[in-house]
């Protein structure tokens, strides 16, 4: 896989069932030097205090933090939506957070981020939908898709749910469709400090 | 930062209406977290059928009818009774005590919606045996919102959740002590009622109006830019006696305000603020 053309400011993903896991694979493969920030929604139950710090922190290269409100967005950083909160990308850029109503039976919604990021970074966004029920995610690639964004989309028969990558991909023509091997791959060529 | 696109007409036409509404209605949106704003006025938009915004500010500008119903999409926040138990019980167990040395209390809930938050601290005054001496600010800037608040009634699908949550926070008595229930709906005990009081009021535009021993303020900042937040935490402050409890949404933080190093943690864990002299 060739290193993307564009310049990256910032990777949005979203999952829901199998997020754990396949995130697990795909954000250790992040290089510490990455020069992009990572914005992550997973889908999780409501009342299940968040252990997704406590989880990915010591596997990854780069700084893991759930949100707070209005926290900057740092370049190579991997930011969570904390649990039954929409995650939004906000003027600033920043991150803010949001009570509204659940979205494709979801809080935090995938749709969500990914449309929020798409109005501020418009090309210089990447989109990746992983596995997951449901479709969560698909209005949201399409959006990304518009503001010309980079859509990525988990190969359903290689997400242990594959009704989530599949909506989307009803929903926009991915610019790739991919393993999580492929999807390592790319994250590895993708723009670092010093290697812009 | 890598670069960031020039304002698109999405961003000009959200920046115009809503200094229209400004204008015409005397609502401030203009400091509102613009990507939340975005999304409700694009639901506004589908529910209007309207195209554009520019289209929708055109209707609002001539049918007054509009902004009041526009004004459901940009407010209106459902909660629950008890809404993070945890909160409420930090409230119980480390608040109240200090609340019990003062001869009559004071508490404001500020942007109260349709009111689970201002029952919930009635319910908990009560078993704490505070209530009578207590007297419960709860507002906001929705009209309906504060109507409904003040009538009390809510859907009895959520009442489960809401005995499951007060529970949690340490309810020592039940629930159902505080309700009737009639059809779908149960409405709460006009003796709590009276302790509360809702009323309108704007943290963008107004200023404060009482002295009090308790501000409870959660998941409201996070809609308001950081020059906004920083504006409504002045004025918990100002509200605040010496002394006094600040609460806010578990994913909020008081970081904006001019006074952040005048509250000291209280209850970290759940977002209670202690006022310190300084």
């Amino acid at each position: 896989m060739g290193a993307p053309m564009r310049s990256i400011a910032a990777v949005v993903i979203g999952a829901s069932t199998g997020g754990v896991e396949a995130l697990l694979r795909i954000l250790p493969a992040l290089r510490g030097d990455a020069s992009f920030s990572v914005l992550v929604v997973l889908h999780l139950p409501r009342e299940r205090s968040s252990l997704l710090v406590e989880i990915f922190a010591p596997r990854c290269n780069l700084p893991v933090r759930e949100v707070l409100d209005k926290d900057p967005i740092l370049a190579g950083s991997i930011y969570f939506a904390p649990p039954d909160y929409h995650l939004l990308v906000d003027d600033g850029p920043c991150l803010a957070l949001s009570m509204d109503p659940p979205v494709e039976h979801s809080r935090p919604s995938v749709s969500v981020l990914f449309e929020s990021a798409a109005a501020v970074y418009g090309p210089h966004l990447l989109a990746v939908l992983l596995t997951g029920a449901g479709s969560d995610g698909a209005s949201g690639l399409q959006a990304v898709q518009r503001a010309g964004g980079m859509t990525v989309v988990q190969h359903p028969a290689n997400a242990r749910m594959p009704q989530m990558p599949e909506a989307g991909l009803a929903r926009v023509t991915a610019d790739h469709v991919l393993t999580l091997e492929d999807i390592m791959s790319l994250f590895q060529a993708l723009p670092c400090a010093g290697r812009a | 930062m890598n670069a960031v696109p020039p304002p698109s007409v999405d961003d000009v036409e959200l920046r115009l209406l809503v200094e229209a509404i400004y204008h015409v209605y005397h609502y401030d949106f203009r400091s509102y977290a613009r990507a939340s704003l975005r999304r409700r006025m694009g639901a506004a938009m589908a529910h209007f059928g309207c195209r554009s915004l520019s289209e929708l500010q055109g209707r609002l500008l001539r049918e007054a009818d509009v902004f009041t119903e526009l004004l459901e999409y940009l407010t209106v926040q459902v909660s629950d009774l008890f809404r993070d138990p945890g909160y409420f019980r930090a409230l119980r167990e480390k608040v109240v005590p200090l609340l019990r040395t003062y001869p009559s209390l004071k508490i404001w809930i500020a942007g109260c919606s349709t009111g689970e938050e201002a029952y919930s601290m009635a319910i908990l005054l009560r078993e704490e045996g505070l209530l009578d001496r207590s007297l419960i600010y709860a507002t906001d800037i929705n009209p309906s919102a504060l109507r409904r608040a003040e009538a009390g009634v809510f859907d009895a699908a959520k009442v489960p959740d809401f005995t499951a949550n007060h529970r949690r926070s340490g309810g020592r008595s039940s629930l159902s002590d505080y309700y009737s229930a009639a059809y779908d709906r149960v409405i709460f005990d006009k003796r709590l009622r009276r302790h509360i009081v809702f009323s309108d009021h704007s943290l963008a535009t107004d200023s404060v109006f009482a002295e009090v021993q308790l501000v409870s303020c959660r998941n409201v900042l996070i809609y308001f830019n950081r020059e906004l937040q920083s504006r409504a935490l002045d004025l918990f402050y100002e509200a605040l006696c010496r002394k006094g409890f600040l609460g806010i949404g578990l994913r909020e933080s008081l970081r904006f305000s001019s006074h952040a190093d005048s509250f000291a943690e209280f209850a970290r864990e759940d977002r209670i603020y202690q006022k310190v002299d300084g």
